[in-house]
This record gives C-alpha cells, structure tokens and sequence, in this order.
C-alpha cells in the first residue's frame, strides 16, 4: 500500500494552473544551486498525483488564495502574484500548512533537487546506509560516575 | 448495549477457547508466546493486518511521504480500514498507535529504557500519586528475559540504571552522538548510549540494521524489535492462532458475572461470537477502556470491570516536547536509529526544583530531506521564495534534536470516554480523549526545553526552537486500568486480574499506575511476561 493517490481531474484546470504558479513562488528556480523549481513540469505532476488525505485541504487553500488576490491569480503579473501567494503562505493555517507539505514532499524527493544535495535518490531499501561509530572515548568521562538511580530497598529514598 | 449467553445464541459461535486475547500488539504476543506452554487452547483476535516488511516505507521513492499517509502516526489521518477514528479534538495531545500484528512496535522508535526502581514507589519516595503494587525488583528477572528474546542494543554500566546487561552492541553514535556527547561532557551532564530493541548484530534469525532512516515507520530490513518477527513467530510455532482483521465489540459475561467470551466482526464484517474460559486484553490504553466501556450489561452498566469507575481514567500521555537546532557541519541526519543516547541527569526528583519527578533527555539524529523541510516548514524555520535553498541547505543533515520525555502524573479529569457520536466502520462507539497537562508537568516541561537548549547550545547550534506538543505525541497511552490492591481505587490487582471478573486479564499500558518518564515499551513487556507467569503459577486456582 504506497500514498493514497488522487487523479488531478478532482482539482479543475483553473486549479491546477494556480497551483503550478504558487508552486513556482514557493518553492523557485535557481540556476545558483542547479535546481528545478516546485512549479517543475515532473515534480508538479507529481505534486498533483500524490495530493491524497489533503487533496482538499489544498483546494480550500486555492480558494483562500484566489481571494487574497482578488483576480485571476494565473493572469496577475508576477510581482503582484508573488506577493499574494506571499500573503497566502504567511497565514497560520492548517490548509496553507497542508499545502505546503504537499508541494515539498514532492519536490525534496526529485532526482535533480536530491544530487544537488549530494543524496543519492535511492530508497532506502536494501542498500542501506553507513553510519560511523563516532568517538566511544568520549563515555570515558561518565564511566565513573556514582550511583545516580535512587534504591527504593533502603527505605529512605536518598539518592 | 448488553450483551448475554442467549442473545450470542442468534449470532454464528465459534468453538470455545481456553484462552483468548485482544490485540496483537507488544503485550498481547508476549502472553500468546508465554502461555503457549502451558498447551492451552489460546486464540488472538487483532483487528489490523499482518505488515509484510515489503509494505514498509523504506522500500520506495515515496518512504518519506507516507510518515504522512498510510504510515502516519494518527489513526484520524491514516484512515486505513482497519483502523477506528479517535476523537482527541479535547487534548493538548493527540492519540497516536498502529493497528495491526504488532501494534504500536510497528510504528515505534524501538527507544527501549526500562522503568527505573523510584517509578514504582512515587508516593513513598516523593509523596505524590500512588505506588505501585509490585516493584522493580520483582520485574528484574522479567526485563532481563524480555531484552533476551526481543535483543536489545545498549551498553551495560549506567550510572542512572541498576547493572544489567543488553544483548547486543550499542549503536553507533555517529557524528550526530559525537557531537552531543562532546556537549554533556563540557557541561558535566550525565549520558549514555540508550538501550534501543534494533538488532546491531544478526540476532536470532533478524538481519542486522543497515541504517535504512528512522525506525518508526517500520523496517524493511527487520532489525527492529517489533513483535510480530520476535514473539509471534515463536507463539504460532507453539499453535497459538492469531486471526486478522477481527474486530472485538465488547466483552460478553454469563450468569454467573464472568467473562464468556466476545462479539467479534470478522473479516468478512460477519459478527460473531467466540466463547473462553479465560480473557486477556491487550489493546492499549485507549483501546482497552473502549472496549470496557463498551461492555454493559444490566450487572455491569457502566463498563466492565468499572466497579472502581477509574476504568478510563488517569490517561497518562507523556508529553514529549522536541527541541531542535542546527550546526554548520553535516551530520547523520536520517543514517541510522533515530535515538543514539540518552541522560537522566534530571530524572530523579530534586527538592531543589519546583516540581517533582523529573525527566529523560532523549538524543536524537536528524531526519531526511522531506521531514526536514516539513517540519522546518511548520516550526518556521524554512522560507518560502527567493531565500529558500539557502535556507535549506543551512538545515538539511544539520538537525541536533533532544525530545524531552516527561513524566506525566496520573490525574482522573484526563480520561477515556466513549464519544456519543463519533463510530468506527463497524458502527462501534469511538473513543474520546479529555486531557489537560498539570502545572507539575508543564515546570517540569519548562525545565527540559531550557536544559535541552542549554545543550544545543553547547554544541555549536543555531536556530534554536522548540515544538512543544502537537507534534509529538509519543504514542504512550497509559494508566487507564490500573493496578493496586484496593479494588475501590484500581481495576486489576498486583498480577493483572480485574477486580471485578476473575477470569478477565489487562495486560497493556492501561494497567501502569504511574507513567515514568521512560518510552514504556520495555515495561508493557516485562509486566506482561510477568503476569503470564502468574497466570501460569496460579492455573489451579486462577479464577478464586
């Protein structure tokens, strides 16, 4: 059983157009780290298939963006749409919460965002991953500690 | 709703059982493996699934999203069929479990401390709540045998613990424990690698951990301890049957005031009804009390077992706040057990502090690429816009997290009840939770947030923040059942018998009458081992 999927025909084209937009605000293109940006032809199309439990969640957060703006959020022009999507993204709110997790669980697991990150863009299974031991000398300083946990069999309770 | 001998004549009867158990989860497969011995007839009933490893998360691209869907701690945001909603809308904390073989092991840390000797004697030592019935003493030989067959990694010597000896190697402390440790030492503080249920070597058929990222959405790898590749496997070799996806709605009691057995749904959703001699509830602290509650007859209508009322109340939750910060250098992020160590240098009461009972400081790595930018995100610690990758690149594999694990003192007003609305997909009534953090808990909470960021400071972090709890509900739903020898103030006694009906058992967290300040695992274990063992002394006269 993976993450429940949803077909991007419950969200309707006007939607997803405001969508791919605010997602290209969120989370931008920048040539300086060689990254795609969240409005990303691949990593929206999985954005949109991957909404799941907050499918609605993420339509009611569109609908609160269209009002922040007061026009068609898609023909607005782009320092006026910034700083609506802006505004929608600063409110505490658990649909603009939703909305963000929604846009970079998808983002953060692209090919192309994980390399720039020097991560391999594998599962985890069954290659696994290497962990070091670390520096074990360290617990030399707590080796000789005295007794701290306090013997309820002596009756007092003194540490 | 009530429930009789003649009225379970018009629903499909299975054939009677000597004993049977609700919940598969860590106390349920402790008492199916223990009691098998004794060549009982002994059926579970579990209303989740098993969980091939291939099922797990960290098999695909996706591992990550689905802590967040399928996988996610919250049965309200899961929403798997087998699951039932909890209405925890009245708490400052929220349920979370896992529903299936293996219950909350599933979906744990596999973190694996034991209680300490003073949790046991709070009224005696430090004058608040009530001791407990039995002690750590009495539990010692059962902790020892639980770490055996479940494999505990650790190392022995804790000042903080009596001696005793895990059965593995210690995991690694990595770069994240390095650093931390560096930081307790210039502090003074006490630390020491946790005991945690992860095989760090192969052990006893388990593959050993290959740092697949946290632990808690499950192992593909199967080097956690969860329970159903430890102690079911042993118990079904020994004919103890588990039947999935069956779901119990209450408990049924004959003429006589004792339990007959339950009404079931099976996976067909066909309700039916399996008489036994003997009953054993395993379902958790909130589970538990539901299904009591949901018990009534015209003798026992307000709950089974419910003659004390305390069925259902002193939930104890343990609040669990995170303190998180950043340094410059990369560290092991998600490489690994999410828990590397842990100290207690707080844990025991203090008179000097305006609280009693104290806390563990728990010390854990990172997270991954989508939780760190989640959950940076939420605590506003990530951008949106323009400065974002900068940002992210400050954070990613950077994280220092102390999770601070309170110890939460049982108070009746925190409580299960049965929603008068709100049902599961049977139509069964769903559980409500009522739960306020008392001013003891909340200076003691204080008192955490400020040492753990102490600490990170310490160590070199930036971004210092705190969630306190809405995010981390640890799962430990505890105390609603509890044990003690005065059948006015406790639902079972010293050895797990409800007080009320002798041939009904509690053996899951519901029974703790204090909380500890510990993750509560290891002790469900060895109390369950514990009171199979009783059960197995007392066979002749079990039910006197």
């Amino acid at each position: 059983m993976g993450v429940s999927k949803t077909s991007g025909a419950e969200l309707t084209t006007r939607e997803l157009r405001n969508l791919q937009r605010l997602a290209g605000f969120m989370v931008p293109a920048d040539a300086a780290y060689g990254v795609p940006g969240a409005g990303d032809e691949i990593i929206f199309a999985d954005i949109v298939q991957s909404l799941g439990r907050d499918a609605q969640a993420v339509r009611t957060a569109l609908a609160m963006l269209q009002e922040i703006a007061g026009e068609d959020f898609c023909s607005m022009g782009a320092v006026k749409a910034e700083a609506a999507a802006m505004a929608l993204l600063g409110r505490d709110d658990p649909v603009v919460k939703a909305l963000g997790r929604a846009v970079l669980q998808c983002y953060y697991r692209d090919d192309r965002v994980l390399r720039s990150l020097n991560i391999e863009p594998v599962a985890p299974f069954p290659k696994g991953r290497l962990l070091e031991q670390g520096d074990w000398s360290l617990l030399d300083a707590v080796r000789d500690r005295p007794q701290m946990w306090r013997d309820d069999r002596d009756g007092q309770g003194a540490t | 709703m009530t429930a009789s001998v003649e009225s379970n004549m018009e629903r499909p009867t299975d054939d009677m059982v000597d004993v049977l158990i609700i919940g598969a989860g860590a106390s349920g497969a402790v008492m199916a493996a223990s009691l098998a011995e004794t060549r009982m007839k002994i059926l579970c009933l579990e209303q989740g699934d098993w969980i091939k490893s291939s099922e797990f998360p960290a098999n695909g691209r996706d591992w990550e999203a689905r802590r967040y869907a399928d996988f996610d701690f919250s049965p309200n945001r899961r929403m798997r069929d087998t699951d039932y909603p909890v209405n925890d809308d009245n708490s400052i904390m929220k349920v979370a479990n896992f529903n299936g073989v293996g219950g909350g092991t599933i979906l744990f840390t596999a973190h694996y401390p034991r209680m300490h000797p003073s949790d046991f004697r709070v009224r005696t030592l430090d004058g608040v709540a009530e001791d407990w019935p039995i002690d750590y003493w009495t539990l010692e030989p059962y902790f020892a045998e639980n770490d055996r067959i479940t494999g505990v990694a650790g190392l022995a010597g804790d000042p903080a613990y009596p001696l005793h000896q895990p059965t593995m190697p210690p995991v690694p402390l990595g770069k994240s424990g390095t650093r931390y440790a560096k930081a307790m030492n210039e502090l003074g503080w006490h630390w020491w690698p946790s005991d945690i249920s992860v095989a760090t070597t192969e052990y006893n058929g388990r593959a050993k951990c290959i740092n697949l990222g946290h632990c808690t959405p499950g192992c593909a790898q199967g080097a956690k301890a969860s329970v159903d590749i430890t102690y079911w496997p042993q118990a079904i070799r020994d004919r103890v049957e588990l039947r999935s996806r069956c779901r119990v709605r209450e408990i049924t009691t004959n003429e006589h005031g004792m339990a007959s057995g339950v009404v079931y749904y099976d996976p067909k959703g066909v309700e039916r009804f399996q008489p036994a001699e003997m009953v054993i509830l395993a379902a958790n602290g909130v589970g538990t009390p539901r299904l009591l509650l949901n018990s009534t007859s015209a003798r026992f209508p307000d709950g089974l077992a419910n003659s004390s009322g305390l069925v259902g109340k002193n939930l104890m939750l343990h609040p669990w706040p995170q303190i998180a910060g950043y340094v410059e250098d990369e560290l092991d992020g998600d490489r690994g057990p999410m828990t590397v160590m842990w100290s207690k240098q707080f844990y025991e009461t203090d008179p000097s502090r305006d609280f009693v009972r104290g806390y563990t400081l728990q010390f854990n790595r990172g997270t991954g690429p989508v939780n760190e930018a989640i959950t940076s995100m939420i605590a506003g610690r990530l951008p949106w816009g323009r400065d974002h990758h900068r940002r992210y690149r400050e954070l990613v594999y950077r994280r220092l997290q102390i999770g601070v694990a309170c110890e939460d003192l049982p108070e009746e007003h925190n409580r299960v009840t049965l929603d008068p609305v709100l049902k599961d997909g049977h139509g069964i009534p769903a559980p409500k939770i009522d739960y306020t953090m008392s001013e003891n808990t909340t200076r003691m909470m204080e008192h955490g947030i400020a040492r753990a960021s102490e600490i990170l400071g310490t160590a070199g972090a930036k971004y210092i923040g705190c969630s306190r709890t809405l995010l981390n509900s640890p799962g430990h739903l505890l105390g609603t059942a509890r044990m003690g020898l005065d059948p006015a103030r406790s639902v079972v006694n010293e050895w797990g018998r409800c007080h009320d009906v002798k041939n009904l058992f509690i053996v899951d967290g519901s029974i703790w009458v204090t909380s500890g300040g510990v993750n509560p695992t290891s002790t469900i274990q060895a109390l369950a081992l514990y009171i199979a063992d009783n059960i197995k002394k007392r066979l002749a006269t079990l039910f006197d």
